[in-house]
């Protein structure tokens, strides 16, 4: 039973969000679309598995679900006071600089996290990587101190994508 | 009716602040002279900007009786897809030398945009 489960939905999350994703376009529930939906979510990861070779093997959902809501939330943050800057600092005194992280991250997937949520908080955009992917480039609007944008990222988003990843 | 008018408020404030924050991005677009400080304004509109105004186009459609989640998909496929451009104009920056010289990484030899495989010149250096 449990092989027959694995054989048939190798990515139980895709399934799920796949299935959500057709429910969503449908804009309407009902037992039909629920099926259909599911029909999309088993068929879609199946015929492109050839593309997933190695997937991330720790992954905790629900530490997940808790990061994005921080990231929502520095995200409205980040965004007034990006808009202050860009409202009452002029050109002649914005400060802006590179910082380099370093990273301890070594799935693609979440450095690719790390990297999206640093382009979302307004204010850093990730620029690029490293050649051998141990440091990422991150631009920054404005900054006094920019050790302290360093410790922010790796505190705040690195230490908790270690921990759902792990 | 009275849910109908609070709706109808919060569309408004909805609208009001997301139109704000597109405003404030556009200012910072045309204020800023460097194509890297540029390039902060528009992840800005990208996010709570657009997001502000599908939030208003939810309420609006639930108040007329024609409940839409499109906007929840619209909102979602934005997050991921809008970090991937803002990087992509990153790199063009860096490599066409549009910015300062970003500092080089301590441990690897170099950043991948500026990596260049030996072996791999362009035909007009070799001929």
């Amino acid at each position: 039973m449990v092989r027959a489960f694995n054989w048939l939905i190798p990515h139980p999350l895709l399934t799920l969000i796949l299935t959500i994703v057709w429910m969503l376009l449908q804009n309407e529930l009902s037992a039909g679309m629920v099926v259909f939906g599911f029909i999309l979510g088993v068929i879609i990861p199946w015929g492109t598995s050839v593309w997933w070779p190695d997937t991330p093997q720790g992954f905790r959902l629900g530490k997940m679900i808790r990061y994005s809501f921080i990231v929502i939330g520095d995200i409205i943050v980040a965004n007034v006071q990006v808009a202050w800057i860009v409202l009452t600092v002029p050109t002649s005194k914005l400060k802006p600089s590179w910082i380099v992280v370093p990273l301890k991250l070594r799935e693609p997937e979440a450095i690719t996290l790390l990297a999206g949520t640093i382009t979302l908080t307004p204010g850093t955009v990730s620029a690029d990587l490293s050649d051998q992917g141990h440091s990422l480039l991150v631009h920054v609007l404005h900054t006094d101190n920019p050790d302290s944008v360093l410790a922010d990222i790796k505190t705040r988003y690195e230490a908790r994508l270690l921990e759902i990843f792990s | 009716m009275t849910a109908q008018i609070i709706g109808t408020y919060f569309v408004c404030l909805s609208l009001i602040i997301g139109s704000g924050f597109v405003l404030v991005g556009v200012i910072g677009l045309l204020k800023f002279n460097d194509p890297m400080t540029r390039l902060h304004a528009p992840t800005k509109v990208g996010t709570v900007g657009i997001g502000m105004l599908l939030i208003a186009s939810i309420i609006h459609s639930y108040g007329m009786g024609e409940p839409s989640t499109h906007e929840l998909l619209i909102m979602a496929f934005l997050f991921v897809t809008a970090p991937i451009s803002a990087n992509f104009i990153a790199k063009v920056n860096i490599h066409r030398r549009a910015c300062e010289t970003p500092p080089a990484p301590p441990e690897d030899d170099t950043w991948s945009t500026l990596n260049v495989p030996e072996g791999d010149v362009t035909p007009e250096e070799t001929t």
